[in-house]
């Protein structure tokens, strides 16, 4: 692995508008967000040879669309844990010298489709009892997380109060009016212990990446963003009860994290910021304790005081996450480690932004540590 | 009225158990060769991958490990049951299930005790629930 420390790189990002666009098909937004990458970049498109698209119909039809011939194709299911694997896979597959560039394609048409991540659409074994949906597995992790130790739903709306934070400093972000701890105690519940506000957005858009070896990416218009280390675990054996895992994922993430910290050879104290897989606010907390900025159990105390917000001890989400921003599963958190390290975000920059890692505590946990080229 | 809510799709690695629900025993999945015990079932052991698995009755007594309450009926049927209550129980016999825990739980806390009723849906289904002990 340590062979592959800085062995790939990030020469260029895009993305749609998030919203709702029932005018147009994935197709369409990955290429708008294709579009905007290349120009990103300054590459011509013809010389991309890897393609790797997720929750995108039809492969080939991508490559139609985009007139592109590739060397070599990824495919991943429209689940919100793929972005990771993906990312790595491809900094793998450069690596290996199966292609030279890849571009990464996710579009999501969730919001003018109106899915709903629950009953029928995403049937289950435990349906006969009424559970169902990600979000309520991710209330009885909280719930459970509560009464070992103690944490709070008031502890818990931190998550969700600097995330908005950071989306109000973000014009492309859905979400634009702030909320506080109040809000959250206040806004209707789900699953409870889960309230709305604990949960992601449901928008469409699009978000394309591309990367390629370390030796080709100082060609391009703008500085390469490196990829300096990965890891992953998969939590597999008791997948029955979907989303959820007994012990939040933290062996897991634990594993995942001292990974990624010992290829890229950097430790806490040196993450400027945090790009957490955030699909319910509750994950935040367990990816937290998992990576160790905390130890498991005191995720609570750690992230009271608006400890994830811009200016404090280690943002979150500067982009907004997927509570405020938009739901990319994942990938618009990635572009987001990129811009925060090329300096790119305005109002919401991470001053002497030098080390960004990006997490997703999830059945297939993953983490990358980027840093700038 | 017919009963409106999901039903287990039962299928040849599942009938066991919903026979044994349906008789009033609650079941989990035996493997012949290794002795691990499971639920949902599988084709074959996933410990040693022998195929030669039974259904054992156990005890109906484990632990409450969490539990959610839905405020949100993703299916119709739910709508007159909100907010309901599902839980996350550990047998005693290891295997660990989500059901419903129903009767009064307001004393609700990991690691309290709970035992399993049967709830006869209908005429061909049996689900077992949990109730606080
Ligand atoms: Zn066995």
């Amino acid at each position: 692995m340590q062979s592959l420390k800085n062995a790939a790189a990030v020469i260029g990002v895009g993305n749609t508008a998030y919203g709702n666009f029932p005018h147009i098909d994935e197709y369409g937004l990955a290429a708008e967000a294709f579009r905007n990458a290349v120009n990103d970049c300054g590459i011509d498109k013809n010389e991309i040879d890897g393609l790797v698209v997720c929750r995108i119909p039809y492969y080939a039809r991508m490559g139609e669309v985009l007139g592109l011939d590739p060397r070599w194709t990824l495919t991943l299911p429209p689940h919100g844990r793929m972005s990771g694997i993906g990312i790595i896979e491809a900094a793998t597959a450069l690596a290996a010298g199966h292609c030279k560039y890849v571009a990464l394609m996710y579009a999501n048409i969730g919001r003018s489709r109106r899915v709903n991540y629950g009953g029928d659409e995403s049937p289950g074994v435990w349906d006969p009892f009424g559970f169902t949906s990600p979000g309520a597995a991710h209330a009885m992790a909280f719930q459970r997380h509560m009464q070992l130790y103690g944490t709070t739903t008031r502890q818990l709306a931190e998550v969700s109060v600097a995330i908005r934070h950071h989306a109000c400093l973000n014009p492309d972000a859905v979400m634009q009016k702030p909320i506080s701890i109040d809000d959250h105690e206040n806004a209707r519940f789900i699953t409870a212990p889960l309230r709305l506000l604990d949960y992601c957005l449901i928008n469409d858009g699009a978000v394309c990446m591309i990367l390629t070896t370390a030796d080709r990416a100082k060609d391009f218009k703008k500085k390469p963003v490196m990829i300096s280390g990965f890891g992953g675990q998969e939590s597999f054996t008791r997948s029955s009860i979907s989303n959820f895992d007994m012990d939040f994922w933290h062996p897991a993430v634990k594993s995942a994290g001292e990974q990624a910290y010992g290829m890229a050879g950097v430790g806490h104290a040196d993450i400027d910021g945090l790009m957490c897989y955030d699909n319910f606010s509750p994950t935040v907390l367990f990816s937290l304790e998992g990576l160790g900025f905390c130890k498991q159990g005191e995720s609570g105390s750690f992230v009271e005081g608006g400890t994830l917000k811009l200016g404090n001890k280690l943002p979150v989400n500067t982009d907004g996450g997927h509570l405020s921003n938009s739901y990319m599963q994942g990938w618009a958190l990635n572009v987001e480690a990129v811009r925060q390290l090329r300096g790119e975000c305005g109002a919401r920059q991470i001053p002497d932004c030098e080390v960004v890692q990006y997490v997703q505590a999830t059945p297939c946990t993953r983490s990358i540590i980027y840093t700038r080229g | 009225m017919s009963y409106n809510k999901p039903l287990p799709k039962i299928d040849p690695v599942n009938q066991g158990f919903w026979d044994n629900a349906k008789a009033g025993k609650l079941s989990v999945q035996n493997c012949k060769a290794c002795g691990d015990k499971r639920y949902p079932a599988s084709p074959v052991c996933p410990k040693c991958l022998s195929s030669d698995q039974e259904w054992v009755t156990v005890s109906g007594k484990g632990t409450l490990e969490s539990w959610v309450d839905f405020h949100r009926a993703y299916w119709d049927g739910f709508k007159g049951d909100l907010p309901y209550r599902v839980c996350l129980v550990k047998l005693a016999e290891g295997p660990v299930m989500v059901s419903n825990l129903v009767g009064p739980s307001d004393n609700a806390k990991v690691g309290a005790a709970v035992a399993v009723v049967f709830d006869a849906v209908t005429e061909d289904v049996t689900l077992p629930k949990f109730k606080m002990v």
